[in-house]
């Protein structure tokens, strides 16, 4: 943990984590639990979906995530159209333990990429309903402007597209979106090792929310731990103010005292 | 032998004892009420109602939960 860092407050509560992560794709309930852990993460997603009838007594993932233990955020990933995604947000506070939703509005099957407007109504409709909308979302201003003027929560800008792992593709535009918004600025998606992790938090965000680099990692645990670090150290960077960037060397030696030559 | 009737189960068709409540349903399934959220004719219904709430033929009825995802 950074020093003389403030808590990351969401929706009027405090988070001790900056981290989130979600628990999809993970080879077994035992491997995801286990790399959550290690992760240190408060926050942890969960969708929602059919009961498999056919398999009896199918087991909830809350068998394997304690309520007491860890804050589980539902999302509408799948969804495509705003009413689809607040049915889904519906079903998820009534199977949850709270108002908070990480909402998703999909608008294209191959990049995943968000359905702005289809977002925004959501959001709009949501909001009035009471939940905390944290609302999944593209690196675009303009949007996040919105998003946050209709009540959002927490707005969540991907670093790249969702389970890609090609890290951040525009830190301008994360940045941008930091220094102009009020809530907090969580980045999810794309982040694929400890570096993006880094990189991200050093933009000045709030956290991030990640899934694929750790199920996907061939030891989650270990990249958890990684993601941890990294979160923490890039957020201890952000805060300890970076050097500026120059075009030229300047000697950290001092170029007096030198011996004739 | 008890009488039956057809109602829509997560999208699929499928007979069930007639003249039971959801609370009567979730038993039949064997599924545990906490864990599950009902949806009837595309209306949630809170855990206390499970057991007011009639299942007549052709209702449409969806039986979420919580699964890994991101």
């Amino acid at each position: 943990m950074a020093t003389h860092d403030t808590a990351l407050e969401i929706g009027g509560r405090a988070f001790r984590s900056r981290l989130m992560v979600g628990t999809g794709k993970y080879a077994s309930n035992e491997a995801m639990v286990r790399a959550i852990d290690a992760s240190g993460a408060e926050i942890v997603t969960v969708a929602v979906r059919r009961v498999n009838l056919d398999r009896t007594r199918e087991e909830s993932i809350l068998h394997h995530l304690p309520a007491d233990r860890y804050f589980l955020l539902a999302n509408t990933a799948g969804c495509y159209t705003a009413d689809e995604a607040i049915r889904y947000a519906r079903l998820a506070r009534e199977a949850g333990f709270n108002d908070f939703v990480k909402l998703e509005v999909i608008g294209d099957k191959e990049t995943l990429l968000p359905d702005t407007d289809g977002l925004l109504a959501a959001t709009r409709t949501l909001v009035q309903e009471g939940f905390q909308v944290l609302a999944y979302t593209n690196d675009d201003l303009i949007t996040a402007l919105r998003l946050e003027e209709a009540g959002a929560a927490a707005v969540m800008p991907l670093a790249s597209p969702i389970g890609s792992g090609l890290g951040l593709l525009n830190p301008f535009s994360i940045r941008t979106i930091k220094r102009r918004l009020g809530v907090p600025v969580i980045v999810d998606a794309g982040v694929g090792t400890a570096s993006d992790a880094c990189v991200v938090m050093e933009q000045g965000v709030d956290g991030i929310l990640m899934n694929t680099a750790l199920a996907e990692a061939k030891d989650p645990v270990r990249m958890a731990e990684a993601m941890r670090l990294a979160v923490d150290a890039g957020r201890a960077a952000f805060l300890a103010g970076r050097m500026p960037r120059r075009e030229i060397a300047m000697p950290s030696t001092p170029s007096s005292g030198m011996l004739d030559p | 032998m008890t009488d039956t009737i057809e109602i829509m189960l997560n999208g699929e068709p499928r007979r069930v004892p007639a003249g039971g409540t959801l609370d009567d349903l979730l038993r039949h399934l064997e599924l545990d009420a906490r864990m599950v959220v009902v949806e009837h004719n595309r209306g949630i219904v809170r855990r206390p109602r499970l057991g007011e709430v009639a299942v007549a033929a052709g209702d449409a009825i969806e039986l979420v939960h919580f699964v890994g995802g991101g």
